[in-house]
């Protein structure tokens, strides 16, 4: 069963005539790296950014579909029904969200970490200071920044700040993460450590990630969808996908003849 | 090339601690015939424009000085505000009259400045508590809560508010806002809450433009980011924005209070223009801006000092308000 089942689902901004998502049908798959490839504008980020509703922040989207979510408990809800804002923040909190750019909040990085737990309700000092020591330890920044966590995050580099981003998202214990190319801003030894992070997570969480880089799909995803102007072209394995794709565009796609 | 660019841009940048020294040096001279006087006393005294008898050392002048300044008090609460002026006047002409003189008269003219400084400073504060939640409430509203067109029209309203003369806020408070001030909380129509209202009135655009406009450089993917932790709209404006925006929201309340502590039209139609120190909120008293303003014409000599020494009392205070405000809280921002 995956963890998120997303099934005929259609997407249109306001003001544009055409869906900018046509019928897609792809799962999440529990514990594993889902990438999503394609060329620029094919709809990447709007099927990801429909996954945690974030869209909403916006008025007068429109949405055709399912997205169906199975809770741990194997409770099963369609995303796409939810209305009311505490819904919104319930569902946020089970599937976080990573930006291409990093966005460490004007805050200390001690409290950039426990934010998404204190506004969650963990009141205890000790509790937030545990779990922000094993999201910091989690995302591999807690050698670097143990001694200054009171220090602001702004004063991190970007790589740092992407992996302040993933401790303050992994704090909450969520059971998706979603991340929009995450290390397009970063150099390689940052994103080496990225990537590695990632990889290292899927043991607690399941992951969609949107790549330009087709190396790095390759490297750390399970399972690979190739989109093209708003259309799911073909979903699989990774290893299939960039070893024997069954569809022409794909194929072209992967082969660097276009996009 | 770079040289001769360097030193017009160091030229004009030392230009601006040239006009700061010169004016406090201007402020200073013409103020030293009163400072020597006065001294620092200037600061405590709530007598402007009063005889005290020669022989009778400061010290001991302070008794009658304060009953005098009681009886003046108690006229002004029987007589009307604008006769008050027109007595103050009168006073004058009758001070000059007898320096003149000055034969077997031993009286001289004091120059106290407590009166316009209390004035100044309440009138202010009373702007600064009743725009600011105002104002911030605009902001928020403008840049996070309302749809884009209502913003858009309400953004134009503001910004027109803002850009009103004084004197027009001075009238339209005079003879709209003064009776219905004066009928909520009793009182006189014209004084230091009337002024220091609409003196609020007046900031509030600005402080409601300038901070909208902060908030509205928040990054979208930075508030996006707390939403996508679970944040609701109130966190993110409390925790996002408004840290976020920190900077520009002093600078808008720097703007704001550099305005109020120095704004003379407006308030010269409110506040009362008497040199009296008020009891109540709802006492006429006067400001530093409106004393110098109501006065120059007529002052000379000592009296003319003594408005100079008013004005560098005024240009330290907004000096000071303004600095502290940027260090303090600029340094705790970051
Ligand atoms: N807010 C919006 N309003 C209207 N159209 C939009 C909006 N955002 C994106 N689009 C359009 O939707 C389509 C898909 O955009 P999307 O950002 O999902 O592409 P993407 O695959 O993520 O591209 P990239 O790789 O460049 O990030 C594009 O044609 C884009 O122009
Ligand atoms: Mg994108």
């Amino acid at each position: 069963m995956p963890v998120l089942n997303i099934k005929k689902f259609s997407f249109t901004y306001p003001g544009v005539e055409h869906p900018s998502l046509k019928n897609i049908n792809l799962p999440i798959k529990r514990h594993a790296i889902t990438a999503l490839i394609g060329p620029s504008g094919c709809g990447k980020s709007t099927l990801l950014r429909s996954m945690n509703r974030i869209h909403d922040l916006y008025p007068g989207n429109k949405y055709e579909g399912k997205i169906e979510f199975t809770d741990q408990d194997k409770s099963v809800s369609d995303i796409l029904e939810i209305k009311k804002e505490n819904e919104f923040i319930e569902l946020r909190q089970k599937i976080g969200m990573i930006f291409q750019k990093p966005t460490p909040f004007p805050m200390s990085i001690f409290e950039n970490v426990a934010y998404g737990l204190k506004i969650a309700g963990v009141k205890n000092k000790t509790e937030l200071a545990d779990r922000v020591e094993v999201a910091l330890k989690g995302s591999a920044l807690w050698k670097e920044v143990h001694d200054r966590l009171d220090k602001s995050a702004m004063g991190l580099s970007g790589g740092q700040q992407q992996r302040l981003c993933i401790a303050r998202a992994v704090a909450v214990k969520p059971e998706i993460l979603l991340f929009d190319e995450p290390t397009s801003a970063l150099d390689p030894i940052s994103t080496g450590a990225i990537e590695e992070l990632i990889v290292e997570l899927k043991k607690d969480v399941s992951i969609a990630i949107v790549t330009h880089n087709m190396q790095q799909a390759s490297r750390i995803s399970d399972f690979t969808a190739f989109m093209y102007l708003g259309d799911l072209i073909e979903f699989d394995k990774t290893e299939n996908i960039f070893l024997n794709p069954k569809e022409k565009k794909t194929e072209d796609y992967i082969t660097g003849r276009f996009g | 090339m770079e040289k001769i660019f360097q030193k017009l841009a160091l030229s004009s940048a030392s230009l601006v601690f040239v006009l700061l020294v010169g004016i406090f040096i201007t402020l200073y001279s013409a103020a030293k015939p009163a400072i020597d006087e006065f001294g620092f006393d200037f600061i405590t005294n709530p007598d402007w424009n009063k005889e005290v008898p020669i022989e009778i050392s400061s010290s001991t002048a302070v008794t009658p000085s304060t009953n005098m300044s009681d009886k003046a008090s108690s006229e002004v609460k029987d007589a009307s505000i604008e006769d008050e002026d027109d007595m103050m006047l009168d006073d004058e002409d009758d001070d000059m009259m007898l320096d003149d003189e000055d034969d077997d008269v031993t009286t001289k003219t004091i120059y106290g400045g407590l009166v316009p400084i209390v004035g100044t400073l309440l009138t202010t504060l009373i702007a600064l508590v009743f725009a600011l939640p105002i104002a911030m409430g605009i902001a928020v509203f403008l840049a996070e809560i309302a749809p884009k067109n209502i913003s858009n029209v309400v953004g134009i309203a503001i910004e027109l508010l803002a850009a009103i003369p004084s004197i027009i806020f001075g009238m339209w408070g005079l003879y709209y806002f003064a009776p219905i001030i004066a009928d909520m909380f009793g009182g006189y129509q014209v004084s230091l809450l009337t002024a220091g209202l609409v003196l609020g009135v007046m900031i509030l655009p600005f402080m409601a433009a300038i901070t909208r406009d902060s908030m509205n450089t928040t990054p979208a993917v930075l508030k996006e980011s707390a939403y996508a932790l679970g944040a609701t709209k109130f966190e993110v404006i409390k925790d996002i924005i408004f840290p976020y925006s920190k900077v520009g929201i002093i600078g808008s309340i720097i703007l704001a209070l550099g305005r109020a502590l120095g704004e003379t039209m407006a308030v010269a139609f409110l506040i009362g223009s008497i040199f009296v120190l008020p009891q109540k909120i709802t006492d006429p008293t006067i400001s530093i801006p409106v004393a110098m303003a109501n006065n120059f014409g007529e002052a000379s000599g000592l009296g003319e000092s003594a408005l100079f020494y008013l004005a560098l009392i005024l240009f330290i205070i907004s000096f000071a308000v303004i600095s502290i405000a940027k260090f303090y809280f600029l340094k705790k921002a970051k």
